[in-house]
């Protein structure tokens, strides 16, 4: 066919139909509610957290109203419901400190190794398998942890070493022992998926100048994957900062101002979940004092989130 | 290597190579002895001899039967249509079909004499001596000095910082970066990217640079900048290519291998297969087989 002879004929396609409308046949009113109905989801978490930090701030400025901020925050004893009420905060704050750094101690190692095995080193099969059973852990109601820590762990571990729990069965390290099996799966999971999500072209690349297995794990893709790493260390280390029925049934109920994984300790949310299922009035200082404790143990999850997401974005390696 | 040299001081010396081979490619090699058979080796003279080679994944044949000599200090191209195994195959002389947990190496696969699949011969030394770049650039998510040191610093070579100076201006890359070595790698162009690559793989003294369609991702100019680099490069290292391109293998290699891909009676099972093998000018101005002309001028494929 002649090339002017095709031009013709494009030309004349469609000419005789009259033109499509462009406007839309209905209003769409779907599009409208959907989008109605996205932005309440997402105002409703905001209020929810404005509503919390709300409710956590008016009693505790009652709370100040009546302690000093000195006598709060001081090493002297914590007895807030005894008469008279002393009130050294860091007594719980390093209660805290002390079952999260024991958890952390035993969870990071292990979730961490076990996420370079599950996702460089474990074959296709095995990781099906293993996979899921690391994330069941993770599905355990803490309460059968705390459970598991005082009838098996304490006295495992008191068998072990003897005179090492000053206060069978009650001890910040079985605790925070129970307390790091919770959160393996957290670290492990997430940080294999990060590791898995790094491209396997750098991986060759780094094969190809003849570095071994190890060395292509913690050289190029742990680097490549230390956002992921890193975050699921944070959201771990939430976990355990914020566990209360480990801590309530195996750390004890001593307010000790020590960071000996053998001694018994109370920690913040230990002591808010004791008193507040207490038999106590609103209003009173021993109310407030919930709150106040609330407050201390949600800044310093925040201001953990805020230095661990500066740190993620200082050593992230971007690949694409 | 000596031209006019006595005939039995050619032979020791080549039994003396094979055995530094050998002894190369065996585990309890000392970093500091290694030293690169390819210093003294003559142009041509074989590096891999392949002897009725086939590699499956899965059972599935991917490639069958390919023997062919490589010779040192060549550029010696694979070309194939689509799916004629040729990756795979370059893939088998450094061992990185290890990484493939369903693959099979068959026949022999000889380098410098030694059989690459040999019971003494571990994977991660034969890859410290034959180097690979790839189809896409895989720079490290580092900045450019650490790519080029990733490989020296792991491997336990010393001069490091000598040594990557001296990676990059060998990949004519030098000068375009010298003034900006601690940004990251991901900032360069695709075409630096790949000299990158390549200045990565020499930094760490190998023998062999095997590159699988280096230039697929590039734009013309910076192919040519790479075609131009490795005609530098067999000076001093032998190359094997892979290209989809054949005026690229033309212009660059000096032997060139098609391969195609057959197919069984049923259709169902298809595999890469070697058709012919020679000097470059002759597969492309006289090859002996009529499915390597109808290839090469552009009549199939």
């Amino acid at each position: 066919m002649e090339a002017r002879d095709a031009l013709e004929m494009a030309r004349g396609i469609g000419a005789d139909k009259p033109p499509r409308s462009l406007r839309s046949s209905s209003p769409r009113y779907g599009e409208k509610v959907i989008k109605y109905v996205l932005v309440a989801c997402a105002v409703l978490s905001v209020l929810t957290t404005t509503a919390i930090v709300v409710s956590l701030l008016v009693p505790t400025i009652g709370f100040f109203e009546q302690v000093s901020f000195g006598d709060f925050f001081s090493t002297e004893s914590w007895a807030p419901n005894l008469e008279p009420p002393s009130f050294g905060v860091f007594n719980i704050i390093v209660g805290t400190l002390s079952t999260t750094l024991w958890g952390l101690l035993v969870a990071i190692p292990v979730g961490f190794l076990s996420a370079i095995y599950l996702s460089e080193y474990a074959s296709k099969r095995v990781r099906k398998v293993v996979k899921p059973i690391l994330e069941v852990l993770a599905g355990i109601p803490t309460v059968a942890f705390g459970v598991f820590a005082v009838t098996f762990l304490s006295p495992l571990v008191g068998d072990a070493v003897p005179g090492f729990i000053k206060t069978p069965p009650f001890a910040a390290g079985i605790a925070g022992l129970a307390i790091g099996l919770m959160i393996v799966p957290i670290i492990s999971s997430i940080s294999d998926d990060a590791m898995r999500a790094v491209p396997g072209g750098l991986r060759e690349g780094a094969y190809a100048l003849g570095a071994g297995k190890f060395t292509v794990s913690t050289r190029v893709v742990v680097p490549a994957a230390i956002s992921g790493i890193v975050a699921s260390i944070v959201l771990a280390t939430s976990r355990a900062l914020g566990e209360t029925m480990i801590v309530l049934l195996a750390a004890g109920k001593s307010p000790n101002l020590t960071l000996d994984p053998g001694a018994s300790v109370q920690t913040m949310t230990a002591f808010i979940g004791t008193t507040a299922t207490g038999d106590i009035a609103t209003g009173t200082i021993s109310y407030d004092t919930i709150f106040a404790v609330g407050v201390v143990l949600f800044v310093m999850t925040l201001v953990m989130n805020m230095i661990s997401i500066r740190l993620v974005r200082k050593f992230r390696e971007v690949y694409e | 290597m000596n031209s006019n040299g006595e005939e039995g001081k050619v032979e020791s010396q080549m039994t003396a190579k094979k055995k530094s081979t050998e002894k190369a490619l065996s585990r309890k090699i000392e970093v500091a002895e290694r030293r690169l058979p390819s210093a003294s080796e003559a142009v041509g003279e074989p590096v891999f001899g392949l002897e009725g080679v086939g590699v499956s994944y899965g059972g599935k044949v991917a490639v069958r039967d390919v023997s062919m000599t490589i010779g040192a200090k060549e550029i010696t191209a694979l070309i194939g249509p689509s799916g004629c195994g040729k990756s795979t195959l370059l893939r088998c002389l450094n061992r990185m079909n290890d990484l493939v947990p369903s693959a099979e190496v068959f026949g022999k696969c000889l380098y410098h004499g030694t059989d690459l699949y040999g019971p003494e011969v571990d994977p991660v030394e034969v890859r410290k001596l034959i180097g690979m770049v790839f189809q896409k650039p895989n720079p490290f998510p580092k900045s450019i000095y650490d790519n080029i040191a990733f490989g020296p610093k792991v491997l336990g070579l010393p001069d490091v910082e000598e040594r990557v100076e001296r990676a990059l201006r060998s990949a004519a890359l030098w000068d375009e970066v010298k003034d900006r070595l601690d940004d990251n790698a991901y900032g360069m162009s695709g075409g630096q990217q790949q000299r990158l690559c390549i200045a990565r793989c020499i930094a760490v003294d190998p023998d062999v640079i095997l590159m699988d369609e280096p230039c697929s991702a590039l734009d013309p100019i910076s192919s040519g900048k790479i075609e131009d680099l490795m005609l530098e490069l067999k000076e001093d290292f032998s190359i094997v290519i892979v290209t989809h391109n054949m005026q690229q293998a033309a212009r660059v290699s000096d032997k060139t291998a098609f391969l195609i891909v057959e197919l069984d009676s049923t259709e169902e099972n298809r595999w890469g297969q070697l058709v012919e093998y020679d000097e470059t000018e002759k597969i492309f101005t006289n090859p002996a087989d009529s499915r390597t002309e109808d290839y090469v001028t552009g009549k199939v494929g």
